[in-house]
C-alpha cells in the first residue's frame, strides 16, 4: 500500500440506511457474519489456544527442569510433546493469521467483509470442536497421541493407542477449516478489491496472504490424505507404510513434509506481510522494495514446495535425492533474506520511533533472522546427521516460531488494536510484556543450541548429566517466558472492556493505508459502498 | 476493476446454518472416530449412532443452508459480484479436491516405483532384498507381496473399460444440458440432465460390481499396495461420483421447480464444474491404475 | 547516553556469558567432548562434519553481524528523536540485485564442500567388516555378519537412578549392558534396520546417524581413528522409552578386537552347551522365581510395568491376564513367537530357554496370579523345536 492512496471513504457511520444494529449476547458470536466479529473469535480462540499449549510446554520444562523423571511419565510425557506441538501449529499460529486475515484483509482493500461471510462462521466454529477432540483424547484409555506432531508411521499406525482414530478426524476438522478460511481469503482478495486497488498497490498484508491462502489449499488436503492413510494403515489392514505390503514407513515422512514444509511457511509469510506494514510505519518512509517483495514471498512459497526432504536427510534417500534437497533449502535463503534487507533498508535514513509495534518488530528482525540462520545450517546435509533431532532444530524453530511467528502476532495485536477498540492499550504494560518476553525467550530457546549441538536428543523425557546445566537455565527461561504472557493476557482483557485513551483515525503518525482512514474504533461495517483508491 | 455501476454486496445477515453445521461435524469427527475403533475391536460404544446423528445434522444443515441462499437468490439479492464469488470459491474448492488426489497418486507412484524396486532390491538398497526379503521379487502389479500376502491383478478391459466410456459420454450429455439451460431449451436441458445422472447411477453400480468381483478373485484391500493404491483411489473417486451424482439429482429439481435461468444459474454450473473434475480423475486413475 | 549505556550492557552480558561458557567447556574438555559445540569426533568424516559447521557458523555469524551491525546503526542514528528527516527513497535496483546475487555465491560457497562430503559419507562400498544393526522397541541388536556372534544392548542404567532414589553415575543413561566393539582404522560398514517402528543410530563422535527403517536397511560406516569408547542416543522418536535407549560402541586396536571376538564366539559356543546341559535340569520353584524376577524386572518391566499391571490401552496387564493365568502353552507361545504387528517381540532369540522358562514362571506366579505352574527350560524346547 502506498501513500498515493486517496480515499473517498464511505463510512458506515455516515450512512441512513441503518438497519445494520450490531447484535447482542451470545448468538452474535454464534451467528456472526461479521469478518470483524469473527476475526475477534479467531484471535481470542488462538490465543486461549497459546495458553493452553504453554501450559503444555511448561509441563515439559518442568520435568526437564532437572534430570531424573520427577513429575511425568515417560508415555505423558510424549503425549504433551505431540499435543503441545499441534496445538501451537493448528491452534495458535494459523488461527491467529486467520483471525487477523479476516480483521484486516477487508479493511485494507476496501471491501464490505469477506466474500463468503456464513462460510467464514463455519470455518471458525468447527475448529474450537476439532481441539476439544484432540483434547479430550488426552483422558482415554492409553492416553492421546504420543507420537509428536509428525506422526511418523509405524508409531502413529500399529504401534499407537486407540486414540489415534479421533486424532484422525480432528485434523480433518482442522484441514476443512483451514481451507475454507483460505478460499474465503483468495476469493476475498480477487474480487473484492475496491475500485483502484490494482493488485501492485495491495498492502504487502494482503499479498503475503493471497500467496499464503494459496499453499494452504495446495497443501492441507495432502495432510488429509496422510491422516487418511495413517487410519487405514491401523484401522484397516493397508499397508501403505509397512514393507511387508509393499509399502514403506518413509512414504509417510514424504507426503507428511510435503505438507509440512509448506506449513512452516504458512506460518511466517503472513508474519513478514505483518512487519512489512509495521517497519515503514515507525520509519516514516516508504517501504523499500514493494515489488521485489511481492516476488521475493512468491519465489519462497514456490520453492516451499520442493524442499520437503530436508526433514529426512537421515531416512537413508539415495545421495542425489539429498543433494537436491540441501540445494533447493539453500535457496530459499535468498528471498528472505531479500526481505530482510529491504526492512533494514526501509529503516535506513527514517525517521525511527519505537513504539510497541515497532519493538516487536525489531526483535521480529533479529530473532528470526538467528533462526533462519540456523535453518541454513540445517540444510547442510552431512551437517545436519549432527544436528537433526537434537535441540538445535528444537532451537531453530522456536526462533522462526515463537519469535518468529508469535511475536509478529503480538506486532499487529499492538499496532491494530487501538484501531479495533478506539482506545490506546496500557502503555506501562505493554513495555513490561515485551521486555520480559524479549529476555525470557532468549534464555529459554538460546541454550537450546548449546545442548543441541552437545548432543540432547529432541523428545526424550530425562537426559545425560552434562545437559544439566543449560537445562535449567531453558527451563527458567521457559517460565518467566510463560509468566510474561499473563501481562499480555491483562493489557488484552483491559483492552476488550475499552479502557485507555481514545486515538485519532490515523492512531500512528506514520500510519498509511485504507484501514487507517475510517474511525477508530472501526465501525462494525466499513466500506458498504467501495472506497475509490487512486 | 471496471466497476462501472455500483452494485451493492450483499453480506447475509447472522445465520445459524454454520454453527448447526460445526456441531454436524463434530458429532460426524466423534462418532466415526469411536466407530473406526469399536468396529476393529470387540468394544461397545455409541460410534455408530453419534456418526448418524452427525449425518442427519448435516443433512439439515445443507437443507436449511441452501435453502437460504436459493430464496436469497430467487429474491434478487445477488449480484454479478458474488457469482463471481462462488465460481472462485467452487473452483478454488476444486483445487484443493485435486491436491488430495495428487497425495494418493503420489503414493501410488512411491509404492511403485520406489518402495516396492527398493524392497526389490534397486538403488541404494541392495542390503534390504538380500538380508531382509531375500525371496521377493519386484514386479507392479505387486501380486505377491514380501509378507507373502498374494493378490490378483485387475484388468483394465471389460468393467473399468466400459466405466470409462459411461463416464466420458456423461461428461458430454452434462455439457447438453448446460448448453441447453443457457439456449433455454428446457426439454434438451432436462433429458440430457436425466440421462448424466442415470449414467452415474450405471457407473456406480457397475463399480459396486466390480467390487465384489476384485474381493471374489482375491484383490482386497488388506492385499498389499496393490489392493490399498487400487481402493483407495477408486473408493474415493467412488465417493465423490456418489456426491456429484446427489448434486445432479437436487439440481433436476431445482429445475422442476423452475429455477435457474439462462444466464443466473451457478448452481448448475457449480454442479457441472465438479462432474467434469469428477470425470477427469476417472481418467488419470484409469490410466495409472488400471492400463500401465 | 542510552546508546553508552546499552554498550555497557551488552559488553558485561557478553563476558558474563562467555565466562560461565568457558568454564563449562573446560569442565567438559578433560572427557573429549564440548557442552557448548559440536564434538570433531574420532573419524576423518566426523572431522569434516566439524570443519562445515565451524564455517557454516562463522559465515551465519558474519551475515548476522552486518545485518544487525547496519540496522542498529539505523536505529542509532536516524531515529526520530534526533530529528532525523526521512529519506525519500523506496527502491534501487542495483543494490537489489546486489543482495541477491552475493548471498547465491555465498550459498554457493557453502555447498560445494558440503557435497564433497556428503559423498563421501554416503559411500559405503568395499568395508572391512559389516555389522547389522536392528533397533527394537527399545534395545539394539547387534549381529557381526562376519563372525558368529550376535546380542542384544540394553540400558545398564539402574531404574533407581532414574527415580531419583540413588545418586546418579557418571554416565547416567549413556551406559549399556553389552556395547558394540569395532576396530579401529578399519572401514566398518553398518546396516541398520528395526523390527518395529523407527529407530535411529546415531553415534556423535562417528557422525554417523542412520534410522533404522521396519522393513528396509540404510548403510552407513566409519572407519574410528582412536581407541576409545563412545555413547550416543536413539534419536528418533520410536515410543515410551525413546530417552532410554542408548549406543556405546567400543573401539578396540585390532589386534585387541581379535582377540575379543574370539572371545566371544567361544563364549556363544560354551553357552550352547550350558543351554544343553540346563535343559536336562528341572529347577526349583524358588531358583525360577527368582531367576525370574530378574528377568522380568530387566527386560519385561519397560512394558509390562514391574508390578505386572502394564499401561492401559497401550501395554496388557500381565497381573490377572487371562494368558498368564489360563493355558501355559498359549503364554509360551507368545514369549517364543511375539504378537505379530504389536511391540510385543519374540524373545526366542534375547532370552536363553532357561530365562523364558524361568520368566513365564514368575509371571504366572506373582502379583496374586497364584496358578502354581512350574515351566522348565525343556517345554520351552519342546514348544520351540515342535515349531519349527
Ligand atoms: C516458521 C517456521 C519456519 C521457518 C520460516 C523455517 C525456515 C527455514 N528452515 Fe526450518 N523448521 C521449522 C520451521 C521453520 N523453518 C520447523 C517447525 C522445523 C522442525 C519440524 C519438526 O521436525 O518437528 C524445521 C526444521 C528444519 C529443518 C530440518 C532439521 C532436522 O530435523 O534435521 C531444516 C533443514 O534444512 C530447516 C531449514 C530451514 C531453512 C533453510 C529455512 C529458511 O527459510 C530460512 C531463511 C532465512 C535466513 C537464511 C535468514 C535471513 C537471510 C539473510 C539475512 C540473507 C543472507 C543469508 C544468506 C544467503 C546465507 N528447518
Ligand atoms: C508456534 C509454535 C510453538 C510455540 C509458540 C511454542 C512455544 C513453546 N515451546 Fe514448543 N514446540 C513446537 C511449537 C511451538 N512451541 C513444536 C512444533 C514442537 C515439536 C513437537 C514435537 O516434537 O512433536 C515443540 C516442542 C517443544 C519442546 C521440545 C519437546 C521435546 O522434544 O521433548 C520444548 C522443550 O522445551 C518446547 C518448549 C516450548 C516453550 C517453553 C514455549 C513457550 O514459548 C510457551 C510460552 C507460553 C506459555 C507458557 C503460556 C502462557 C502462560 C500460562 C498458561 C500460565 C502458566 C504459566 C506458568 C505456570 C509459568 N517446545
Ligand atoms: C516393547 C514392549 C514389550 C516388552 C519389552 C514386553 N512386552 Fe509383552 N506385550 C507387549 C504388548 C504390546 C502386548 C499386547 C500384544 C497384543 O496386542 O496381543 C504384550 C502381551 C504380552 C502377554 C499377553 C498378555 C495378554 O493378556 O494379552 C504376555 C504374557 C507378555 N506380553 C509377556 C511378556 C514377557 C514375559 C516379556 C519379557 C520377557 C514381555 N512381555 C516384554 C509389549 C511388550
Ligand atoms: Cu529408539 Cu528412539
Ligand atoms: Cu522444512
Amino acid at each position: 500500500m502506498t501513500s498515493a492512496t486517496d480515499t473517498t471513504a464511505h463510512v458506515d457511520g455516515e450512512h441512513h440506511d441503518d438497519h445494520h444494529h450490531i447484535p447482542k449476547g451470545l448468538t452474535r458470536w454464534l451467528f456472526t457474519t461479521n469478518h470483524k466479529d469473527i476475526g475477534t473469535l479467531y484471535l481470542w480462540f488462538a490465543f486461549i489456544m497459546f495458553l493452553v499449549g504453554g501450559a503444555m510446554a511448561m509441563v515439559i520444562r518442568a520435568e526437564l527442569f532437572q534430570p531424573g523423571l520427577q513429575i511425568v511419565e515417560p508415555n505423558f510425557f510424549n503425549q504433551m510433546t505431540t499435543v503441545h506441538g499441534l496445538i501451537m501449529v493448528f491452534g495458535a499460529v494459523m488461527p491467529a493469521f486467520t483471525g487477523l486475515a479476516n480483521w484486516l484483509v477487508p479493511m485494507m482493500i476496501g471491501a464490505p467483509d469477506m466474500a463468503l461471510p456464513r462460510m467464514n462462521n463455519w470455518s471458525f466454529w468447527i475448529l474450537p470442536f476439532a481441539f476439544l477432540i484432540l483434547l479430550s483424547s488426552l483422558f482415554m484409555e492409553g492416553g492421546g497421541p504420543a507420537f509428536g506432531w509428525t506422526f511418523y508411521a509405524p508409531l502413529s499406525t500399529t504401534y499407537s493407542g486407540d486414540s489415534t482414530a479421533l486424532f484422525v478426524f480432528s485434523v480433518h476438522i482442522m484441514g476443512i477449516s483451514s481451507i475454507m478460511g483460505a478460499i474465503n481469503v483468495i476469493v476475498t482478495i480477487f474480487n473484492m478489491r475496491a475500485p483502484g486497488m490494482t493488485y501492485m498497490k495491495m498492502p504487502l498484508f494482503v499479498w503475503t496472504w493471497l500467496i499464503t491462502a494459496f499453499l494452504l489449499i495446495a497443501v492441507m488436503p495432502v495432510l488429509a490424505a496422510a491422516v487418511t492413510m495413517v487410519l487405514t494403515d491401523k484401522f484397516f489392514g493397508t499397508s501403505f507404510f509397512d514393507a511387508a505390503g509393499g509399502g514403506d514407513p518413509v512414504l509417510f515422512q514424504h507426503i507428511f513434509w510435503f505438507f509440512g514444509h509448506p506449513e512452516v511457511y504458512i506460518m511466517i509469510l503472513p508474519a513478514f506481510g505483518i512487519i512489512s506494514q509495521i517497519v515503514p510505519t515507525f520509519s516514516r518512509k516508504k517501504l523499500f522494495g514493494y515489488a521485489s517483495m511481492v516476488y521475493a514471498t512468491a519465489s519462497i512459497a514456490l520453492l516451499s514446495f520442493v524442499v520437503w526432504a530436508h526433514h529426512m536427510f537421515t531416512t537413508g534417500m539415495p545421495v542425489a535425492a539429498e543433494m537436491f534437497f540441501m540445494i533447493a533449502t539453500m535457496l530459499i535463503s535468498v528471498p528472505t533474506g531479500v526481505k530482510v534487507f529491504n526492512w533494514v533498508a526501509t529503516m535506513w535514513r527514517g525517521s525511527l520511533s519505537f513504539e510497541i509495534p515497532m519493538m516487536f518488530a525489531i526483535a521480529f528482525i533479529v530473532l528470526f533472522t538467528i533462526g533462519g540462520l540456523s535453518g541454513l545450517m540445517l540444510a547442510i546435509t552431512p551437517v545436519d546427521f549432527q544436528y537433526h533431532d537434537t535441540y538445535f532444530v528444537v532451537a531453530h524453530f522456536h526462533y522462526v516460531l515463537v519469535t518468529g511467528a508469535v511475536f509478529s502476532i503480538m506486532a499487529a495485536v499492538y499496532y491494530w488494536l487501538p484501531k479495533w477498540t478506539g482506545k490506546m492499550f496500557d502503555i506501562t504494560l505493554a513495555k513490561w510484556h515485551f521486555w520480559c518476553s524479549l529476555i525470557s525467550v532468549n534464555v529459554l530457546f538460546f541454550p537450546m543450541h548449546f545442548v543441541g549441538l552437545a548432543g540432547m536428543p529432541r523428545r526424550i523425557p530425562d537426559y545425560a548429566l552434562q545437559f544439566a546445566d543449560f537445562n535449567k537455565w531453558i527451563s527458567v527461561g521457559g517460565f518467566a517466558f510463560g509468566l510474561s504472557q499473563l501481562i499480555f493476557l491483562a493489557l488484552l482483557i483491559k483492552a476488550c472492556r475499552h479502557q485507555g485513551e481514545s486515538v485519532s483515525d490515523q492512531v500512528w503518525d506514520g500510519a498509511e493505508g485504507l484501514e487507517w482512514e475510517i474511525p477508530s474504533p472501526a465501525p462494525y461495517h466499513t466500506f458498504d459502498t467501495p472506497p475509490v483508491v487512486k | 476493476m471496471a466497476q462501472q455501476e455500483y452494485q451493492k454486496y450483499y453480506v447475509p445477515e447472522q445465520s445459524i446454518w454454520p454453527i448447526v453445521g460445526a456441531v454436524a461435524l463434530f458429532l460426524i469427527a466423534v462418532g466415526a472416530g469411536n466407530y473406526t475403533i469399536e468396529a476393529t475391536s470387540d468394544k461397545e460404544g455409541f460410534g455408530f449412532y453419534t456418526l448418524m446423528a452427525g449425518l442427519v445434522v448435516l443433512l439439515v444443515m445443507l437443507v436449511g443452508w441452501f435453502k437460504n441462499q436459493i430464496d436469497e437468490s430467487m429474491s434478487g439479492l445477488y449480484s454479478d459480484q458474488l457469482s463471481r464469488s462462488y465460481r472462485q470459491g467452487m473452483a478454488w474448492f476444486i483445487f484443493s479436491e485435486v491436491m488430495f488426489f495428487v497425495a494418493f497418486f503420489g503414493a501410488l507412484f512411491y509404492a511403485r516405483n520406489i518402495s516396492v524396486e527398493w524392497l526389490g532390491g534397486a538403488s541404494n538398497n541392495a542390503m534390504t532384498n538380500a538380508v531382509l526379503w531375500p525371496d521377493f521379487v519386484a514386479t507392479w502389479p505387486l501380486l505377491v507381496t514380501p509378507g507373502g500376502e498374494t493378490s490378483t491383478q485387475m484388468g483394465w478391459y471389460g468393467l473399468p473399460a466400459i466405466n470409462t466410456l459411461i463416464l466420458v459420454v456423461s461428461s458430454v450429455t452434462l455439457h447438453f444440458a448446460h448448453v441447453g439451460l443457457e439456449e433455454n431449451k428446457r426439454t434438451q436441458l432436462n433429458v440430457m440432465l436425466l440421462v448424466t445422472i442415470l449414467l452415474g447411477c450405471i457407473f456406480l453400480g457397475l463399480q459396486a460390481y466390480e467390487y465384489i468381483h476384485a474381493y471374489n478373485i482375491g484383490l482386497t484391500l488388506d492385499s498389499g499396495v496393490y489392493g490399498n493404491t487400487f481402493f483407495l483411489l477408486t473408493g474415493f473417486h467412488g465417493l465423490h461420483v456418489t456426491l456429484g451424482t446427489i448434486i445432479l439429482i437436487v439440481l433436476y429439481f431445482r429445475i422442476l421447480k423452475g429455477h435457474f435461468t439462462p444466464k443466473e444459474h451457478f448452481a448448475f454450473q457449480a454442479g457441472s464444474w465438479y462432474w467434469h473434475f469428477v470425470d477427469v480423475v476417472w481418467l488419470a486413475l484409469f490410466v495409472l491404475v488400471y492400463i500401465i | 547516553m542510552k546508546c553508552r549505556n546499552l554498550l555497557s550492557f551488552l559488553a558485561c552480558s557478553t563476558f558474563a556469558f562467555t565466562s560461565t561458557a568457558a568454564e563449562s567447556v573446560s569442565g567438559a574438555e578433560s572427557q573429549g567432548r564440548s557442552d557448548l559445540n559440536l564434538r570433531p569426533g574420532v573419524t576423518d568424516i566426523s572431522n569434516q562434519v566439524y570443519d562445515l559447521h565451524m564455517l557454516m557458523f562463522l559465515i551465519c555469524v558474519i551475515i548476522a553481524v552486518l545485518v544487525f551491525g547496519v540496522m542498529f546503526y539505523s536505529m542509532v542514528v536516524h531515529r526520530k528523536s534526533k530529528n532525523a528527516k526521512p529519506a525519500n527513497f523506496h527502491e534501487n535496483i542495483k543494490v537489489e540485485i546486489a543482495w541477491t546475487v552475493v548471498p547465491f555465491l555465498i550459498l554457493i560457497g557453502m555447498a560445494v564442500p558440503a557435497a564433497n562430503t556428503l559423498i563421501d559419507m554416503e559411500d559405503a562400498s568395499k568395508p572391512d567388516m559389516t555389522v547389522l544393526i536392528t533397533g527394537s522397541q527399545w534395545k539394539w541388536h547387534y549381529k557381526y555378519m562376519d563372525n558368529d556372534v550376535e546380542y542384544f544392548s540394553v540400558l545398564a542404567t539402574q531404574q533407581e537412578q532414574i527415580k531419583n532414589r540413588l545418586q546418579k553415575g557418571e554416565n547416567y543413561l549413556l551406559e549399556v549392558d553389552r556395547p558394540l566393539v569395532i576396530p579401529t582404522g578399519q572401514k566398518v560398514r553398518f546396516l541398520i534396520t528395526s523390527d518395529d517402528v523407527i529407530h535411529s543410530w546415531w553415534v556423535p563422535d562417528f557422525a554417523v546417524k542412520k534410522d533404522a527403517n521396519p522393513g528396509f536397511i540404510n548403510e552407513a560406516w566409519a572407519r574410528v581413528n582412536e581407541p576409545g569408547i563412545y555413547r550416543g542416543q536413539c534419536a528418533e522418536l520410536c515410543g515410551k522409552d525413546h530417552g532410554f535407549m542408548p549406543v556405546v560402541v567400543i573401539a578396540k586396536e585390532p589386534a585387541e578386537y581379535q582377540a575379543w571376538i574370539e572371545e566371544q564366539e567361544a563364549i556363544a559356543q560354551r553357552a550352547k552347551e550350558e543351554e544343553q546341559r540346563l535343559l536336562a535340569m528341572n529347577m526349583s520353584m524358588d531358583q525360577l522365581m527368582t531367576q525370574g524376577k530378574k528377568t522380568y524386572d530387566t527386560v519385561c518391566a519397560a512394558c509390562h510395568m514391574p508390578n505386572g499391571e502394564g499401561l492401559p490401552g497401550v501395554f496388557p496387564a500381565i497381573k490377572g491376564s487371562p494368558i498368564a493365568t489360563g493355558d501355559v502353552d498359549a503364554h509360551i507361545d507368545i514369549l517364543i513367537n511375539g504378537v505379530t504387528g504389536t511391540s510385543m517381540a519374540s524373545f526366542a532369540k534375547q532370552l536363553t530357554m532357561s530365562e523364558i522358562a524361568a520368566v513365564i514362571t514368575y509371571q504366572r506366579n506373582a502379583w496374586g496370579n497364584n496358578t502354581g505352574d512350574m515351566v522348565q527350560a525343556k517345554d520351552i524346547n519342546a514348544a520351540m523345536n515342535g515349531k519349527e
